[in-house]
C-alpha cells in the first residue's frame, strides 16, 4: 500500500490525506503528485519527505485534456512500477447562475469535476485488473445525492462521478481493486473561500481526511464526512419529488 | 458575535485573507489594508485584533521547507502550529528550543511575541534560537532577516507583534532530546519567599515554575506548587492517545466566583502536598502543555470573556521586586476577583535580540481574571503602578487595557521600535497603546 497516486494533490482535503497516509506508511511510502503548478507541488512534496522520510515525485498535467489522461496515468504508473492507492481530489467549484447562462462553461465545468475524473479512473481500473489490486478513491459530494436549483451543475457532474464509480466497484470487485466514493459535505478550504464558514456543518480538511483514509483502509463503499452528511442526506434523498420541486434548499 | 483572541476581548470586525500558498500573499498595493497576520488567535487580548481592517490568516502555510535531523535546523511555512512541528520532531529526537504553555500556537506567532517558557532562566525567549525568517513587506518585498542579514529587521520583528510585515518562513535551531519523556518533581511551598528560594535553590534546572494560590492570605500568601524538570534520559514510551476534551459551551458567569475558585485551589494546593515526593516521570505534553488536554478552556469565563495580567519586575538590589510581587498578591488576594491559573517564575538575564522583547532578568507573575468590568480594570491600574515603579513591564500578548501611557513606560524603546513597522500594517493593540503618544 505504499505507491500513493494524488490527482488534484494541492486540494487542501488531498494534501490532508498525503500527510496522513505518508504518517502511517512513513519512509516506505512513495508518492506521484498531479496538478498544475508544479511550485506548490514541490512544496507539497518537500513537506512528506522532510516531515516522514519519503519520497515524492511531481507530475505537471492539465487534466482538461481528457485524451492525454491514458499517457499521464501511463507515466504515473511507470514512476515506482505501479500504483497501490489513487486518490482523485481535483475540483472547481462554479459559479451556478454562471453555468445557466452559458453553455460553455457548464461543459467546462462537466470535463472538471465529472470527465476528467471517468478518463482518470478508467485509466487506472485497465492496469489495476491486470496486476489485481489496488484502491481508486473519488472525491464525489453530498451536492451529487439530489439536483438542486442552487448547485445542479456541481451536483450532477458529482453524481454521475459517484454513479460511476459504483459500476466501477461492481467491474472490479472480484478482481480485487477496491473502490472508493467519498462524499463530503462542506469542507473549509480555499475551494470554498466564498462561503460564510459559521455554523456546524462545516468541517476542516484533516477531519475530512481522517475518515478517507479510514475508507481506504477499512474497504468501505461510499463514505459521507462527517458522518451526519449520511442522516441529512438520507433525509434530503427521501423528499417527494411532488415537495422537492417546490423547495429552495 | 465573533471574538479573536483566546480573552474573548475584544469584539472587532475584519475582513478574512486566508493565505494557502506561500506565493499568494495579497497585492497589497491593491487590497484594502491595514494588515495583520493571524494564526490560531491564542494571545489573550488585542495583539491578534485589527478592528476595521484585515487579516492574514496563516493557519493552511504550514508546510515543512527542511529539517535536517543530524543538525536539528527546522525550515517552516510560518503558520505551522508548534504542536504539529512537535508530532514529528520529537520522534526524531528533536525538541522546541523554548515553548509557551500551549503548543496550538503558530510558529510566526511565537517570533511576534517572542514567547517564553519554562526555561527562561536557561535559554532566554524564542527570538534566541531563530536562526532567520521571510519577512513579507507590503511593497511586495520578501526580505531574508537574520543576525546577518536585514539584521535591524531581524531585531524588530521578534517581539514585534506583527507590525512589521507578513512573516512566511521560520527557520529555527531544535534541542536535541534522547526520550520523550520528563522527569519532574514538585515541590509545595507555603509561601512567597519559600518559593522564590525554591527557584534559586533549583537554578541549574533546565525547566522550573510555580504555580500559587492567589486566594489564601495572610500567612499563606503566595504558598504554591514548585516543579521544575529536565529532558529524561529514559527509553521513550508509545505515544500516549490523546484524551483531549473540549469545553462545550460558555459556562454562565456566576460559575467563578470566589468561593468555587477558592474551593479549587484549596484541592490543587492539598493534592499538590500529598502528591509523591521524589522525581517522577511524565510524557512531555501533560508536563509543557497541562491545560492543551482541556480544549476551548476559555469558555470557563463565559461570555464576557477574561483578561491576563503578566509582568515582570526585576530582582532589585534588595528584593524589592521580591516585595513588589507581594505588594501585588496582596492587592489580587483582597480583590477576591482572581482566579485559579495564577504562574509564578523567575526570568534569566539571557538577552532577546529582539527591540519590542516582554522578558527581562527578574521574576515574572500571570494571573487570569474573570471580567468584572471596572472593578477589574481599576485593580490593573493599581498593579501596573507597583511595575512601573519598580522598572518593570506588562505582556503585550496577554494584555487587552494598558494605557498609552502604561505602555510607554514598560516600553521605552518602542520609539526605536516604530520606524521598522510596515506601514500597512497595524493591530488593535498598537493603536491603542500608541493613541495619543505621537
Amino acid at each position: 500500500m505504499n505507491k500513493i497516486l494524488i490527482v488534484g494533490a494541492t486540494s487542501a482535503i488531498a494534501q490532508a490525506v498525503a500527510r496522513q497516509l505518508a504518517e502511517l506508511e512513513k519512509d516506505t511510502a512513495q508518492f506521484i503528485l498531479v496538478g498544475r503548478n508544479v511550485d506548490r507541488l514541490e512544496s507539497i512534496g518537500t513537506d512528506l519527505s522532510e516531515r516522514f522520510g519519503c519520497v515524492a515525485t511531481s507530475v505537471v498535467a492539465n487534466l482538461d485534456a481528457l485524451d492525454d489522461i491514458d499517457a499521464l496515468i501511463q507515466r504515473c504508473w511507470d514512476t515506482y512500477g505501479g500504483v497501490d492507492i489513487a486518490l482523485i481530489a481535483h475540483g472547481d467549484l462554479p459559479d451556478q447562475a454562471k453555468c445557466e447562462n452559458d453553455w460553455a462553461e457548464f461543459s467546462r465545468v462537466y470535463n472538471v469535476n465529472a470527465l476528467s475524473y471517468m478518463a482518470v479512473m478508467h485509466a487506472l481500473a485497465l492496469r489495476m485488473e491486470k496486476v489485481r489490486q489496488g484502491t481508486i478513491a473519488a472525491i464525489g459530494s453530498v451536492a451529487g445525492d439530489r439536483g438542486r436549483k442552487s448547485n445542479y451543475a456541481y451536483g450532477s457532474a458529482k453524481g454521475a462521478v459517484a454513479i460511476f464509480c459504483q459500476g466501477l466497484r461492481n467491474r472490479l470487485f472480484s478482481k480485487g481493486v477496491h473502490v472508493l466514493t467519498v462524499k463530503p459535505g462542506f469542507v473549509d478550504t480555499p475551494m470554498t473561500a466564498a462561503f460564510d464558514k459559521s455554523g456546524p456543518l462545516w468541517a476542516t480538511p484533516d477531519v475530512v481526511a481522517k475518515s478517507i483514509v479510514k475508507g481506504i483502509v477499512s474497504k468501505k463503499n461510499t463514505i459521507y464526512t462527517p458522518g451526519f452528511w449520511w442522516l441529512i442526506m438520507t433525509v434530503i434523498t427521501n423528499i417527494p419529488e411532488m415537495i422537492f420541486k417546490r423547495l429552495s434548499l | 458575535m465573533k471574538t479573536w483572541s483566546w480573552g474573548n476581548i475584544p469584539v472587532a470586525e475584519h475582513r478574512l485573507l486566508p493565505l494557502t500558498w506561500s506565493d499568494s500573499a495579497p497585492d497589497f498595493s491593491r487590497a484594502e489594508g491595514p494588515f495583520l497576520a493571524y494564526g490560531y488567535g491564542r494571545s489573550y487580548g488585542d495583539v491578534p485584533v485589527n478592528d476595521g481592517g484585515a487579516l492574514l490568516q496563516t493557519s493552511s502555510l504550514n508546510r515543512v521547507l527542511s529539517f535536517d535531523r543530524d543538525s536539528g535546523v527546522l525550515h517552516c511555512e510560518a503558520g505551522t502550529s508548534l504542536q504539529d512541528i512537535l508530532s514529528f520532531c520529537v520522534p526524531a529526537g528533536w525538541f522546541l528550543p523554548v515553548t509557551p504553555g500551549t503548543q496550538f500556537v503558530s510558529l510566526g506567532g511565537a517570533v511576534a511575541n517572542d514567547v517564553h517558557g519554562k526555561n527562561h532562566h536557561c535559554a532566554g525567549t524564542f527570538g534566541c534560537h531563530v536562526l532567520g525568517f521571510d519577512l513579507v513587506r507590503s511593497n511586495g518585498e520578501t526580505m531574508w532577516c537574520s543576525l546577518t542579514e536585514n539584521k535591524p529587521l531581524f531585531a524588530a520583528t521578534i517581539g514585534g507583534l506583527g507590525l512589521t510585515g507578513l512573516i512566511l518562513t521560520v527557520k529555527l535551531q531544535l534541542k536535541k532530546i534522547v526520550s520523550n519523556l520528563v522527569d519532574v518533581e514538585n515541590i509545595p511551598f507555603a509561601n512567597l519567599a519559600q518559593g522564590l528560594d525554591l527557584f534559586k535553590q533549583y537554578n541549574a534546572s533546565t525547566y522550573s515554575v510555580a504555580w500559587i494560590d492567589c486566594i489564601a492570605g495572610g500567612s499563606a500568601l503566595g504558598r504554591g506548587i514548585f516543579s521544575y524538570g529536565e529532558h529524561s534520559e529514559r527509553r521513550s514510551i508509545t505515544t500516549p492517545a490523546n484524551r483531549q476534551v473540549s469545553v462545550p459551551f460558555n459556562f454562565p458567569s456566576f460559575a467563578l466566583n470566589k468561593y468555587s475558585v477558592r474551593a479549587f485551589n484549596e484541592v490543587y494546593y492539598k493534592k499538590g502536598c500529598m502528591g509523591t515526593p521524589g522525581i517522577q516521570q511524565s510524557y512531555y505534553e501533560p508536563f509543557f502543555y497541562p491545560l492543551d488536554k482541556l480544549l476551548k478552556w476559555n469558555r470557563i469565563y463565559g461570555k464576557k470573556g477574561f483578561y491576563q495580567y503578566q509582568c515582570v519586575v526585576p530582582f532589585g538590589d534588595n528584593d524589592e521586586g521580591a516585595a513588589a510581587i507581594e505588594k501585588m498578591l496582596t492587592l489580587i488576594s483582597h480583590s477576591g476577583n482572581a482566579s485559579f491559573l495564577a504562574v509564578l517564575k523567575v526570568f534569566g538575564d539571557k538577552q532577546s535580540p529582539g527591540i519590542l522583547s516582554f522578558p527581562m532578568k527578574g521574576i515574572t507573575l500571570a494571573l487570569d481574571f474573570s471580567n468584572r468590568g471596572a472593578r477589574t480594570l481599576a485593580l490593573f491600574s493599581e498593579l501596573d503602578k507597583i511595575v512601573i515603579n519598580n522598572g518593570g513591564r506588562v505582556y503585550p500578548a496577554k494584555d487587552a487595557r494598558m494605557s498609552a501611557d502604561a505602555f510607554s513606560r514598560f516600553f521605552p524603546q518602542w520609539q526605536e521600535f516604530e520606524q521598522y513597522i510596515d506601514d500597512q500594517f497595524s493591530s488593535s493593540f498598537w493603536r491603542r497603546v500608541t493613541e495619543g503618544l505621537k
